[in-house]
Formats: C-alpha cells, sequence, structure tokens
C-alpha cells in the first residue's frame, strides 16, 4: 500500500543531514557546555553554532536567540515573561491576542486572566485575518503586549504582520508573534515583520522535535522562564539539549537555503490538489485566504461528514491527513479557529487538513485525488441528512 | 541621577544572585580595561553582591542607578 504523508503542520520528517549533524553529541561529544573543560566547550561551541545559524535564518543577532523546548514553551515564556515584566517595572497588565491563537498562547493568557491582568481576544475576518485598526483601537495606556500568530496552524491565513509591527512600535509596545507554522517555510525577517519577540520551532522545517527558540530582541525586558543557572543568559536555564540544538541549527542552515526551491515545488502540489477536490466533489469549501496562506496548507469543509471519519478512511488508503490542529484532533472538541471565521458547527466538525512537505509529489496529490472523492461518497450514504 | 556612559550593557533581569555575578564576570572579559559595563538587574542582592565582587576582582565599582522595578550597576574593567 502506498503512504502518503500529507501532514506537516503536525510536524515534519527529520531531513538526513540533521540526523547525521546531530549523532556525534549523542555519541562522543556529550560533555555539559556550562563545563569549563575541553569536553564541555566542543558542546558549548556547537550550541554557540547552532545559535548562529537561527538567528541568520531569521534576521537576528546570536545573542538574540533563546533555546526551549518547545513552540509552546517559547510562547509560554512570551506571555508570561512579559507579564511579569511589566509587573516588575509597573507598565500595566493588558494584553492583546488574536481569537484563533494557538492554545499555548490563549491557555497562557486565560492563565494570566486568572491571575489579574487583563486580555483582548480579537476577532478575525471570515478568512483569518486580523484587521490592523482593531489592533489600534483595542491599544490602552496600560497595554505591554500584543501577540499575533505569523500564520494559523490549521487554515493557513497569514496575517499582515508589518502592519500590525508598524502600530506596535508607534505606541511603544511589546509586539510577540507565534512564528511557529513559518519560519523554515516562508522568509520570516524579524525587522521586516517589525516584532520584537517570535517563537520558532525545529519539528517546522526538517529538524527534530524537542527544540525550539524564542527570539527576544536586546532591549525587551522579560523575567526569566526557568530559574536556575546561566544557561541561555540566565532566562531559561537548565542543561542545553545539545544534539537537538545542534539538529535545529543544521535544519535552519538548509531552510535558509533551500527555502525558495521547497515553495516553488510545494505551491502547485497544494493547488493541485485544492482544484482537484473542489472540482471532483460536491459542497466542499476551502477555508483560509485565497492567496495569503502557508504554501503546504490546503484546509477544506466538507457537508454531511464528520472529518474524523475521513481521516481514519485515509489512514486505511495510506494517506495521512488531519481534521483540525494536532491539539484539537485528539480532544473531540471543534476547533475555536474554525468558530472565529464563523463556520457552523456542522462545517467545522467535516474539516479536513493536509499539510504538505518539500518531498510529497504530484503521484501522491493525484493518489488521493483518486482515494477520496469515493470514501466521502460511502461516507455521506450513511449519513442521515444527506440527500443529493 | 548620575549618568554614566557604559561601553556594554548586561541584561540580567530577572534573574536572581549570584547568576548575575558571574554573568558579569563572563561579560567583562569581553570588555578592553577602562571599559565600563552596564548591569541590568531587578535582585536587591546586587547592591552588596557587585561591590563584593569588585573589592575581590580589582574591578572599579561605580555605583548603582534605581530605577522603577530595576537597578543599573556600573562596573569599569581594571
Amino acid at each position: 500500500m502506498r503512504s502518503v504523508y500529507f501532514d506537516h503542520a503536525a510536524g515534519t520528517p527529520v531531513h538526513p543531514r540533521v540526523v547525521e549533524a546531530m549523532l556525534p553529541y549523542l555519541r562522543e561529544v556529550f560533555g555539559n557546555p556550562s563545563s569549563t573543560h575541553s569536553f564541555g566547550q566542543a558542546a558549548h561551541q556547537a550550541v554557540d553554532r547552532a545559535r548562529g545559524q537561527v538567528a541568520e535564518l531569521i534576521g537576528a543577532s546570536s545573542e538574540e536567540i533563546y533555546f526551549t523546548a518547545s513552540g509552546s514553551e517559547s510562547n509560554n515564556f512570551a506571555l508570561k515573561g512579559m507579564a511579569l515584566a511589566a509587573q516588575q517595572l509597573g507598565r500595566g497588565k493588558h494584553l492583546i491576542v488574536s481569537q484563533i491563537e494557538h492554545h499555548s498562547v490563549l491557555h497562557s493568557a486565560q492563565f494570566l486572566e486568572r491571575q489579574g491582568y487583563e486580555v483582548t481576544y480579537l476577532p478575525v475576518d471570515r478568512y483569518g485575518l486580523v484587521d490592523p485598526d482593531d489592533v489600534a483601537a483595542a491599544m490602552r495606556d496600560d497595554t505591554f503586549l500584543v501577540s499575533i500568530m505569523h500564520a494559523n496552524n490549521e487554515i493557513g491565513t497569514i496575517e499582515p504582520m508589518a502592519e500590525i509591527g508598524r502600530i506596535t512600535r508607534q505606541r511603544d509596545v511589546v509586539f510577540h508573534s507565534d512564528a511557529v507554522q513559518t519560519v523554515g517555510v516562508v522568509p520570516v525577517d524579524v525587522e521586516e515583520l517589525g516584532v520584537d519577540l517570535l517563537s520558532l520551532a525545529g519539528n517546522m522545517f526538517y529538524g527534530p522535535k524537542g527544540v525550539a527558540a524564542l527570539y527576544i530582541r536586546s532591549g525587551v525586558r522579560i523575567m526569566p522562564f526557568i530559574d536556575g543557572g546561566i544557561q541561555e543568559r540566565g532566562r531559561r536555564a537548565g542543561t542545553e539539549n545539545v544534539p537537538g540544538i545542534v539538529g535545529l541549527g543544521v535544519a535552519a542552515e538548509l531552510a535558509r537555503q533551500e527555502i525558495d526551491e521547497r515553495r516553488r515545488r510545494i505551491v502547485p502540489l497544494r493547488d493541485r490538489l485544492i482544484q482537484g477536490l473542489l472540482g471532483s466533489i460536491e459542497r466542499i469549501y476551502l477555508n483560509g485566504h485565497p492567496t495569503e496562506r502557508l504554501p503546504g496548507n490546503a484546509h477544506f469543509s466538507l457537508e454531511y461528514v464528520e472529518g474524523e471519519a475521513v481521516i481514519v478512511a485515509l489512514d486505511m488508503q495510506g494517506v495521512a491527513a488531519a481534521s483540525g490542529s494536532a491539539c484539537t484532533s485528539l480532544a473531540l472538541k471543534s476547533s475555536h479557529v474554525l468558530e472565529a471565521i464563523g463556520l457552523s458547527q456542522e462545517l467545522a466538525q467535516g474539516s479536513l487538513l493536509f499539510t504538505l512537505g518539500k518531498d510529497n509529489t504530484e503521484e501522491e496529490v493525484d493518489y488521493v485525488l483518486e482515494v477520496l472523492p469515493p470514501i466521502v461518497a460511502r461516507l455521506r450514504q450513511i449519513s442521515p441528512l444527506y440527500s443529493k | 541621577m548620575v549618568e554614566i556612559e557604559a561601553d556594554a550593557v548586561l541584561d540580567a533581569f530577572g534573574v536572581l544572585c549570584p547568576v548575575p555575578i558571574i554573568m558579569t564576570a563572563k561579560k567583562i572579559k569581553e570588555l578592553e580595561v577602562g571599559q565600563v559595563l552596564e548591569v541590568l538587574s531587578t535582585d536587591p542582592g546586587i547592591r552588596e553582591d557587585m561591590p563584593a565582587w569588585c573589592r575581590q576582582t580589582g574591578h572599579q565599582y561605580l555605583g548603582l542607578v534605581e530605577g522603577e522595578g530595576e537597578y543599573r550597576v556600573y562596573v569599569r574593567k581594571r
């Protein structure tokens, strides 16, 4: 049976060159980077090199990169670290996020609300776009942070970052972006986006899982996320995940070199899938923005079928896809993102997400175009609501 | 308030002592003799720890400016 992986938003395979680069740090180079002896210094140099590689990918300088263990940790660090710094400096208690943020941002915001902070949750339009005017209107004198994701992990919509960045800059408010879905996938430059904090994760661009980073612009006052030793300049204590960090660095280097080529290859495949499915299945709708979307993202709603039922049937044909995000899929909750773009409960339940990667082929797209229509037809036949 | 021109800034915001001192010891290696390092700290312990560290190491403790919620400590490399 064929095996087709169309779930890159949940995690990419690890690039063979990343694996190769990591191996010595799982074997002979085992020293602790904080140790002064040569074993430690070899590991320390490897971490420094990776820091430079990640910095270069996003147009930052090395000392602005802080390694963490996941995109979720980076987002928690950004929101909670900024909230505690605002408290320390007596600089207000209001933050602004969008309604379609990843749960690691939304739940951090909700946590802060319970601690006495105030949060504005900005709505989005039917494509999932935040209106920069809404950001400006929500600003208060005591606003210390705006956090808007660069691109949404479900519907793939890319937000108007630079415009929002101009507003936060003008108001002298720190701007954080969860860019886990975009770094290594589309060009990201912290100056062009106008961000002060930015989260990224390695397993979205062919790096290993369990390693990520937070970019913190020099001069931004933020409280450490893990207290302890001197690691990550005192802001994120704990012995470094050296093999993971090395892998993240190499993945960043490869992404920087190949980003345009990967996009050129993926976009036509995605469009072939979108056009093919819209043309061969009735009552199927594309969600997200027609042009401002991630290269590999194709998100649909289907009437009269459960998304999860389609996923199971596709899996039996060897196709890995998702219904909503990896995080909500298991929770059997309808997605807050689809609710925010105004989808009915029924259409939200019938959601189907394909995310393509650099190694997918036209044959794989055609295989999905061949197997999916009969699956949908079969599931609709047993639906009590469907009538042709 | 004293205004001191610093050649480099070390951000130890929110970091608890003695880590800011360890960070200072590392950072000051990057400076030339005679240059001034500004250490940003929130830990009140810095008020005693930095002069004590300077006495031990021979660097010149220039003073401390207390802002709202943070300290700026100045050290000249010797």
